[in-house]
């Protein structure tokens, strides 16, 4: 092996140039919750960083491709930023369960901002997603991938990652049906599934809730679980009531139980909890 | 070429029929065929008894025009006015391109020998008019001089009815030459004023024009190689020389191309057309080339260049004005920046047509038809209704298409669900809100409302036990429309 100091000036600087560089922390969004936000590195989701959802079962894929949408909406909501989101997915998704743009539309994202790439598979898939990643006009490409996807390995989300450093656009891979997590270079990792919802007026279902799982980090701490909801009209996500439970008895609205206000609570007292 | 197929020694005679009024007559013959006395419009039964071996086949009508369409795309490389005259007849209007082929007599000849390649037996001939051309190449008798063979020419020539030829055989004509000195308006007078038309075009007299199939684009450039390429990189960039030229004349135009399309001849007479489409004018050569190689790049059949290509041919298909632009000063108020229609182009060339959409909505209230999938550089959509603050989504993230089947419990037919099984799963319902009733749209059924007023649907919005939340509806309304209503899960919430 050679030492270092007989390479050639040109070499050294070469791979000086190619060499990872330490991750710098780049633009955030913070989502909401206090206790989420410290864990995060920087203090919120990362700009510019791969970000990965997991649907923790089949059940969830509705709660997983509502966080994609809420993950893209939060990192594109500044004022004047009109910077479209483009969601790639894959030909059988599009076919078996269609975007639905009024579902959207009640998540607070507006549809018009989305741009829908259906492609043939997921090779298609992944190469638009990191030529579009190059593209700094670009909010946010969401990747959306059924099953295993052997493609999908180190070296592709590598691909990803640093295209996505490069321009600023923030990639969300979005595995829904039967995925693994395997090795990768995203920056944070989502499980996510449905959590029951605070119950509005006469028991109706309430405001998206999630239970969310950080299950890794690259460069800060990993391992907890979060039931949070989706405040719309804030875009951004608050504690989940603890009132949210079931009663034992099954059936009915659900009781609020007594003095169990989160901080934050009394802030959003316009809307409404169940009786 | 109506004689049609190529000979084969000791085959049998070919005859191609055509059903007449019940009964089959040949309509096609080869030299075989021909030469055992058999004429074409002889019913197949007397042909049958004087040639028993007749190989009679039925006369393919479209596979003749496509034939004949895809000869006319080959001589595209002479000309680019090319007209068809049906059955067999192709015109060529050679006006200012001869100097390419070095002459007339050159472009003729180099026409009949790719015909040969093809393996068809031509016949071709040059004159002042189309007709006069069409006419020599069908009855000329190989006489040197243009205006003795037209006078040479039999009678019909004229394209006219039997009738009209009948009357003037009668009459003591025989030739073209016959009618040529008689005082136009006797004529006229006598078998009408088409058939003076019809002299003069074929004399040369009046000005007469072809139509072509395909109208020659107004930008277009073209190279040709006195050596066939066989290297696709050198293709790709002469291509992009060929760009260059292109959008040097757009830039004049103060306009950007929206299709190009390239034709690449091969010296074996096959083609290649590659086209490309882009979201919003372009006219950077090296922006059009990258889409070029995309297509290539994603050919399903890879380009194939065999003996090497001889011409490559570009044209601007579709132009619209580009000016220099000039931002908004409020912001850009284009469906697209540039960098980002450049990019879906180049994704869409790859991809192919039509992936790329923007989600639009839809003025009704059946929720599959709520969404309507429009092209990305559409301008002035509808916009999107913001929701009411506060209101928990009334709307599933996902629709699921078709709705999928389930089994529910209720505590009476028309009351919300209790549970429900989907997908071999039993459910049990936390908490619903509903029904929400959404009608058939009455204009859209066969035979109105009164006859087949269709389902209506209840949506409920429904959370399980464990949290995830459902959109089901049950089709029909129980009792008035159905007496057991089905029940199917719509979507999913987020």
């Amino acid at each position: 092996m050679l030492e270092s100091s007989r390479l050639p000036p040109a070499l050294k600087r070469a791979l000086a140039a190619a060499a990872p560089r330490a991750p710098v922390v780049g633009a955030v969004r913070p989502l909401g919750v206090e206790g989420i936000d410290r864990m995060l590195a920087g203090g919120g989701l990362g700009k510019g960083r791969l970000h990965e959802i997991f649907a923790r079962e089949s059940l969830d894929e509705g709660s997983a491709t509502g966080f994609a949408a809420m993950l893209a909406h939060v990192a594109t909501r500044e004022p004047g930023d009109a910077s479209p989101i483009l969601w790639l997915r894959e030909d059988t998704a599009q076919r078996r369960c269609a975007l639905h743009g009024p579902g959207l539309v009640d998540l607070g994202m507006d549809p018009a901002r989305l741009i829908l790439g259906v492609l043939p598979d997921v090779r298609a898939l992944l190469r638009a997603g990191v030529d579009a990643l190059r593209c700094a006009g670009l909010g946010v490409v969401v990747m959306e991938l059924h099953g295993a996807a052997p493609l999908l390995d180190l070296t592709a989300s590598r691909r990803i990652a640093l295209a996505a450093e490069a321009s600023g656009v923030t990639p969300l891979l979005l595995r829904l049906g039967k995925a693994q997590p395997g090795p990768s270079a995203a920056q944070s990792r989502w499980h996510v599934a449905a959590a029951l919802s605070a119950a509005l007026e006469a028991g109706a279902p309430g405001h998206p809730a999630l239970r969310l799982s950080l299950l890794r980090q690259r460069g800060g701490p990993a391992g907890f679980d979060w039931d949070v909801e989706w405040d719309r009209d804030a875009v951004c996500f608050r504690p989940a009531l603890p009132g949210a439970r079931l009663p034992l008895s099954g059936g009915g609205p659900v009781p609020l139980e007594a003095g169990a206000g989160e901080s934050g609570r009394e802030a959003d007292a316009g809307w409404r909890i169940a009786v | 070429m109506p004689a049609g197929a190529s000979p084969s020694d000791d085959a049998a005679p070919l005859a191609f029929t055509v059903k007449q009024q019940g009964a089959y007559q040949l309509h096609a013959l080869d030299d075989t065929a021909l030469a055992a006395g058999l004429t074409p419009g002889m019913g197949l039964a007397d042909a049958r008894a004087r040639v028993p071996a007749l190989d009679a086949r039925p006369h393919d009508a479209e596979g003749e025009r496509q034939l004949l369409e895809r000869l006319a795309d080959l001589c595209d490389r002479f000309s680019p006015m090319v007209a068809i005259d049906p059955p067999e007849g192709l015109i060529l209007d050679i006006d200012g391109c001869t100097h390419l082929f070095g002459g007339e007599q050159a472009l003729t000849r180099d026409a009949v020998r790719l015909m040969r390649t093809q393996g068809l037996r031509v016949r071709a001939a040059r004159a002042g008019s189309p007709e006069a051309a069409l006419a020599l190449a069908r009855y000329g008798e190989g006489v040197q001089d243009e205006l003795q063979a037209i006078h040479a020419l039999p009678l019909l020539a004229l394209r006219r009815s039997p009738d009209t030829r009948l009357a003037l055989r009668r009459a003591g004509f025989v030739t073209i030459g016959d009618l040529a000195d008689v005082p136009p308006g006797p004529l006229a007078a006598r078998f009408g004023a088409g058939l003076v038309d019809a002299l003069d075009r074929l004399l040369c007299r009046s000005d007469s024009r072809i139509t072509p199939r395909r109208l020659p684009a107004p930008i277009r450039a073209e190279r040709r190689f006195a050596e066939p390429v066989a290297h696709v990189g050198t293709v790709m960039r002469v291509l992009g020389e060929l760009l260059a030229q292109v959008c040097a004349e757009l830039a004049e135009r103060h306009q950007g191309g929206r299709r190009f399309a390239a034709r690449l001849y091969r010296s074996d007479g096959a083609m290649r057309d590659l086209a490309i489409e882009t979201g919003l004018p372009v006219r950077e050569p090296a922006v059009v080339l990258r889409l070029f190689e995309e297509r290539v790049e994603a050919l399903a059949d890879p380009l194939d260049p065999g003996f090497g290509f001889d011409i490559v041919r570009l044209a601007v298909l579709h132009a619209e004005t580009l000016g220099a632009a000039q931002e908004d000063l409020a912001g850009s108020s284009a469906p697209l920046s540039a960098d980002l229609a450049a990019l879906l182009d180049r994704l869409g060339v790859r991809a192919g047509p039509r992936r790329f959409r923007r989600l639009a909505p839809r003025d009704t209230h059946i929720p599959e038809r709520a969404t309507h999938l429009a092209p990305v550089a559409a301008a002035d959509l509808p916009g999107w209704d913001a929701p009411p603050a506060g209101e928990s989504p009334l709307r599933p993230i996902s629709l699921l298409d078709p709705p999928e089947k389930i089994e529910v419990m209720a505590q009476v037919p028309d009351g919300p669900p209790r549970n429900f099984r989907w997908r071999g799963t039993l459910h049990r319902v936390a908490r619903y809100e509903g029904p929400e009733r959404i009608a058939p749209e009455w204009w859209r059924r066969l035979g109105g409302y009164a006859d087949n007023p269709g389902l209506t649907r209840d949506y409920f919005r429904v959370e399980d036990e464990a949290g995830h939340r459902f959109w089901l509806f049950r089709a029909g309304l129980y009792g008035r429309e159905t007496d057991a209503p089905l029940w199917y899960v719509h979507g999913l919430f987020a």
